[in-house]
């Protein structure tokens, strides 16, 4: 017998009382959304921008690797999408859209439609990501809700920059992936 | 009440032999708060060192004997939460006497849920002018559920802060960890010693940073266990049970 | 080594320990206070708790669901029934792929497994790339908490591994820099590796999909540079649908750290063009636990750590006083499923305040459980736990409490237990604490005087 029909078999073995499965009710989070996400983007060490702001900063960063996959931004971009993932490691800055944002942790949903490589907000330097106000959902139920069934081989939240306290607790921000993370709100 | 309900004392092993005044204030307080209070006598251990060291199924015995001696009361009342507990949700397996367990189950309370719950005590008139710290006992707190846990999000609740706040200059002290485990922990206060010491020389200094005058608590066991670090460190602090503040408060 | 020796010997270093109980309570009180934020934060618990109850009743046609699902998205799925079918079907893969170094993120499971020891014997460098699990692997350590591995070490310890291993200046304890050092020498190891190894947080039925999630972002790293990906999953780690992971993820972070999401939470659903997703489903006494009605719902856990950053047992005397992979509360009820005899100290080493049970996101009844589970390690009294049953049996009669028992139950005990424990004179509630002073009458004598007619 295979290892999977045994494991199946021992569990089908087992005397179990059927739970039922609970339905989700529609939690809301009270509050402006705008307000809520901002709030939360900065208590994960990321920051809010205007684009005027995000111009500002750019200009006073004088990076020389930079990719944008956010047609607006494209006049930012040094150079183009490379094939293959591994020449992304000198990338300084990473300029993405997200589909949504959620207000009550700062959450952000991208999928394969938005990554050419699914490495590219892992490995930058620094990472800006676009979202639109009108694209805020409050909690994660309404996240969930709003993926729907959608069939995406990668989806991921991003809710900060990369960061570890793993030596005594001391929050440091870039452990791996990028150093900072800028959201610009349009 | 409508009918005089009969209560039931229970004085758990080591509050008869080493704690008798906290026995005697707990019969005093209920007396003048006009219940009929009798105490049976021959009353012994109620198995839970045992059966919290792993051999409940040897506690037939003693839970046998608890359920002949307190079967015609109304109502059980113990001065002790960790006790209470016991009797509530550890007794062993007992064939043909399961619903003699389980009547007694019902009607058994810790001493300030009953006076908070049945007797539903309003305002006690009386004082203690005091800075008082209360600790509480693990198994009142989350096993009774005599006050909300710091873990849980449920509006907070104390049923022996109810009471002890009304009592003229009383000051409730608030702790920097409310509801820490005092190490007591029965048995594992010999088996884990420097554990169980360790973690409450941690739960005495809270109270003695706050300045805590009397400590309190519904459970002697914790209390005797923090009295003894106290003692040989020399701390000053005062140890009584809730039943002792209210009964001396409200003389 | 026992608990209570361990305990002990952690207790020394008084400076050292008190960092690790404030620093661990710090966490537990960002919980407490992340956690009060959300009104439904109970609703939640119990949603959650119903889920994977729901789970645990229903896991062999969910485990069917999720591989027929993960089959149609292109995932290769294997199964494992117990640790050694694990190791043997990672290291197939790797040589499969001609692979000699892989990077591998946080997995408890992989731990549970000795995956690391079983690859480098047969030639593979492994290299953890958390951050906490690199140091407690460049000590050759395991993990001291799940979330937290390196939480035992201070960062004078790690500057210096750090000067040692990587070269850093001699001295500098500086977490940034020392954080960038890590990051330098793991960006090569993420850059070489053609397989990359994770654990799984969520394995969803309904789409075949799977969650990670990290803070550092380094499973991420690994896997999307990798031509190949391992997950190694327990079988336990199932949810239903999609939808649930609202419930989870929104308890999940908050438990842990107080954070209210992890920084990335990376769905898996398809290899990238070109590339391959092994899915490594595990078995390895989880059905056995299964079977045991008390014990069962111990498979309902999400790996948050938070009962263990609660434990005041745990928080004094470290993860390595435990001496399993899984340490803290959650792992007292779990190891001894695995080898009652082996950690047949650990749900002793408890008051059983139930502090975990509180904080527990899915709700299992940990401290419950310790109970149970020193029922069951007496019952074996003389093959599995003769020094500890004997340890604590003279713990109750040592003590000078008198606790009295009634006759007859006090016969039935002593029968059972040898004269030397009884009579044992060694008295360890006086070391450190006084006792009671002895009135000079009992409260039954007292009564009888004043008023038993």
């Amino acid at each position: 017998m295979s290892s999977r029909e045994e494991i199946l078999n021992s569990i089908r073995g087992i005397q179990k009382e059927n739970k039922a499965l609970p339905d989700i009710p529609n939690f809301q989070l009270e509050g402006d959304l705008v307000e809520l996400f901002k709030n939360a983007i900065e208590a994960n060490k990321g920051e809010i921008l205007s684009k005027k702001e995000f111009e500002n900063w750019i200009s006073s960063n004088n990076f020389q690797h930079i990719i944008s996959c956010s047609e607006p931004f494209h006049t930012y971009a040094t150079q183009e999408l490379p094939d293959d993932a591994h020449q992304l490691d000198h990338l300084e800055l990473a300029i993405l859209e997200v589909q949504f944002g959620v207000a009550e942790n700062g959450a952000m949903w991208l999928d394969d439609s938005q990554l050419p490589h699914r490495a590219l907000p892992f490995i930058t330097e620094h990472l800006v990501l676009i979202l639109s106000k009108e694209n805020l959902v409050s909690n994660m139920h309404q996240a969930y809700d709003r993926i729907g069934a959608d069939h995406s081989g990668f989806g991921l939240f991003i809710a900060g920059p990369s960061k570890t306290a793993d030596i005594e607790q001391s929050l440091v921000i870039g452990a791996h992936g990028p150093k900072s993370l800028r959201v610009i709100l349009v | 009440m409508k009918k005089e309900p009969h209560i039931g004392l229970f004085i758990p092993c080591y509050v008869d032999q080493f704690y008798p005044q906290v026995a005697i204030a707990t019969l005093e307080l209920l007396e003048k708060l006009g219940c009929k209070v009798s105490y049976p006598l021959g009353q012994t251990c109620c198995g839970q060192p045992l059966a919290n060291a792993g051999y409940e199924r040897d506690t037939e015995g003693s839970s046998l004997h608890f359920i002949k001696l307190f079967e015609e009361f109304d109502y059980i009342v113990a001065p002790s939460g960790s006790c209470v507990l016991h009797v509530k949700e550890h007794f062993p397996n007992l064939p043909g006497k399961e619903m003699s367990a389980i009547s007694i189950q019902k009607k058994i309370f810790e001493l300030t849920e009953f006076l908070t719950d049945v007797l539903k005590v309003g305002n006690l008139k009386g004082a203690f002018p005091k800075k008082v710290g209360y600790h509480s006992s693990c198994h009142g707190l989350r096993g009774l559920r005599l006050a909300s846990s710091s873990e849980l999000n449920i509006p907070h609740f104390n049923k022996a802060k109810q009471l002890l706040t009304n009592l003229d200059g009383l000051e409730w002290i608030e702790l920097s960890r409310s509801d820490e485990c005092c190490g007591f922990g029965g048995t594992f206060a010999i088996t884990e010693e420097a554990l169980s010491v360790q973690m409450g020389k941690d739960r005495l200094a809270d109270h003695l940073s706050h300045e805590v005058e009397v400590l309190t608590g519904g459970d002697l066991s914790c209390l005797m266990h923090l009295q003894g670090i106290a003692s040989r460190e020399g701390q000053k602090v005062e140890f009584m049970h809730v039943a002792e503040i209210l009964n001396q408060a409200i003389r | 080594m026992s608990h209570p020796k361990a305990a002990a010997e952690f207790l020394k270093d008084q400076a050292n320990s008190q960092w690790h109980d404030e620093t661990l309570w710090m966490i537990r009180d960002k919980r407490d206070t992340s956690s009060k934020s959300i009104p439904e934060w109970e609703k939640l618990r119990n949603l959650a708790s119903d889920i994977k109850d729901n789970v645990l009743s229903n896991l062999d046609q969910y485990l069917e669901q999720f591989e027929s699902q993960a089959l149609k998205n292109g995932i290769k799925v294997h199964w494992a029934k117990d640790a050694k079918e694990h190791n043997e079907i990672v290291l197939r893969i790797l040589q499969e792929k001609n692979c000699e170094a892989i990077v591998k993120s946080k997995s408890i499971l992989t731990e549970e497994c000795h995956l690391n020891p079983y690859l480098e014997k047969h030639g593979i460098e492994v290299v953890d790339t958390d951050l906490g699990e690199r140091i407690v692997q460049f000590l050759h350590q395991p993990p001291s908490h799940i979330v937290m591995p390196a939480i035992h070490l201070k960062k004078r310890d790690i500057s210096a591994l750090f000067h040692e291993k990587l070269q850093t200046e001699k001295g500098n304890e500086d977490p940034t820099y020392l954080t960038n050092a890590a990051r330098l020498h793991l960006r090569e190891k993420f850059l070489g590796a053609k397989v990359a190894i994770t654990g799984v947080n969520f394995g969803i039925a309904e789409t075949g999909e799977f969650l990670v999630c990290t803070n550092e972002g380094n499973a991420d790293m690994g896997v999307h540079l990798a031509d190949t990906h391992i997950a190694c999953m327990g079988i336990e780690k199932i949810i239903p649908r999609r939808k649930d992971l609202g419930v989870f993820l929104r308890l999940l972070a908050r438990s842990a750290t107080g954070q209210p999401i992890t920084n990335y939470s990376s769905h898996f659903r398809s290899p990238a063009e070109g590339k391959e997703i092994h899915l490594v489903l595990v078995d390895n006494g989880r059905t056995r636990q299964l079977a045991r009605e008390k014990f069962k719902n111990s498979l309902k856990c999400i790996r948050c750590g938070a009962c263990m950053n609660t434990c005041p047992i745990y928080r004094r005397s470290g993860g390595f006083s435990y001496g399993s992979t899984v340490p803290g509360p959650i792992g007292s009820i779990l190891s001894p499923g695995l080898d009652m005899k082996k950690y047949s100290t650990l749900p002793f080493a408890s008051t059983l305040c139930g502090s975990c049970s509180d904080v527990c996101p899915v709700k299992i009844n940990i401290h419950e459980q310790l109970y149970e589970w020193r029922q069951e390690i007496t019952k074996h009294h003389g093959a599995v736990g003769k020094g500890l049953s004997m340890k604590l049996a003279s713990g109750i009669f040592k003590s000078p409490l008198a606790y009295q028992f009634s006759g007859s139950l006090m016969r039935k005990v002593i029968k059972s237990l040898p004269k030397i424990v009884i009579y044992n004179p060694l008295n360890s509630w006086g070391k450190s604490r006084n006792l009671p002073e002895v009135p000079k009458e009992s409260f039954q004598e007292w009564y009888k005087r004043n008023r038993h007619e």
